[in-house]
């Protein structure tokens, strides 16, 4: 049961991530991408990852996909009947992944990996609230800092006459 | 399920599926869409081996978190810059905006 949720949900994630790249349609794109980020989540559940699911969803759909929307509609004519997004290069962007693809695939399948005991920890949530404050609290700040940087260049650069 | 390699294998899927936007796309939020599929390929990654790879902590997640903080903030800055691209030369075709000084 949980072998064929695994398997659907990663089917999930790649057909609808294949329909990101190859869709012509940028909103037909954007919602593809929704149905990516939510499957990555399902994936952080299957690894145990509660907070990290939950951070996906909260952020990443409810945050930068709606970013990306509001872009798409913002950077169109109101009377364009359908968005277009053209592509080129498609061979030279096929042999370039796919080149990049098998390398990883190599890789990945010839590397002896650790295997063997497989982290237990019941609940993340407070461990990497005490990491955060403890160990990586001054990438932390800065971060912050970042976040804050951003907020303000991205109002300062949005602004009608700036 | 329970291996490092099927997670592995999603990841760089995912990976390659985003440089193939990023690549051939011509617009430029569907090139931001690329870049967020290759942000969440690094972000199973980091994930997959703290659980597998015999750690005692969580610095996979804490790592994760702060890549889904720097791809809110990029998201944020791409788009105010591209909807400027907009205002200034009214297309967000990436082979347009070729001016240097608009």
């Amino acid at each position: 049961m949980a072998d064929l949720l695994f398997l659907f949900i990663s089917i999930l994630v790649i057909a609808s991530a294949v329909n990101v790249v190859i869709s012509s349609q940028l909103i037909y794109s954007a919602v593809s991408l929704l149905f990516t980020l939510f499957g990555v989540a399902g994936l952080y559940v299957f690894l145990y990852a509660d907070f990290m699911a939950a951070t996906q969803v909260i952020i990443y759909v409810g945050g930068i996909l709606v970013l990306i929307i509001f872009g798409v509609m913002l950077t169109n004519k109101i009377d364009t009947p359908n968005i277009v997004s053209s592509s080129s290069n498609q061979v030279i962007g096929f042999f370039a992944a796919s080149f990049l693809f098998l390398i990883q695939l190599a890789v990945i399948v010839k590397t002896d990996w650790k295997q063997g005991e497989v982290q237990q920890i019941e609940g993340t949530v407070d461990v990497i609230g005490s990491m955060l404050l403890w160990d990586y609290f001054l990438a932390f700040e800065v971060v912050s800092i970042l976040l804050l940087a951003a907020l303000i260049g991205a109002a300062f650069l949005s602004r009608r006459n700036a | 399920m329970n291996d490092v390699q099927s997670y592995l294998i999603i990841a760089s899927i995912l990976f390659s599926l985003g440089v193939f936007g990023v690549i051939t796309k011509r617009n430029a939020i569907a090139i931001l869409m690329g870049i967020e599929l290759i942000l969440n390929a690094a972000n199973i990654n980091f994930i997959a081996f703290n659980r597998f790879g015999g750690m005692e902590r969580l610095d996979g997640h804490v790592f994760a978190i702060f890549i889904i903080v720097l791809a809110a903030a990029e998201a944020a800055v791409a788009l105010a810059i591209i909807i400027n691209l907009f205002r200034n030369i009214g297309t967000v075709n990436v082979d347009e905006a070729q001016e240097l000084k608009g």
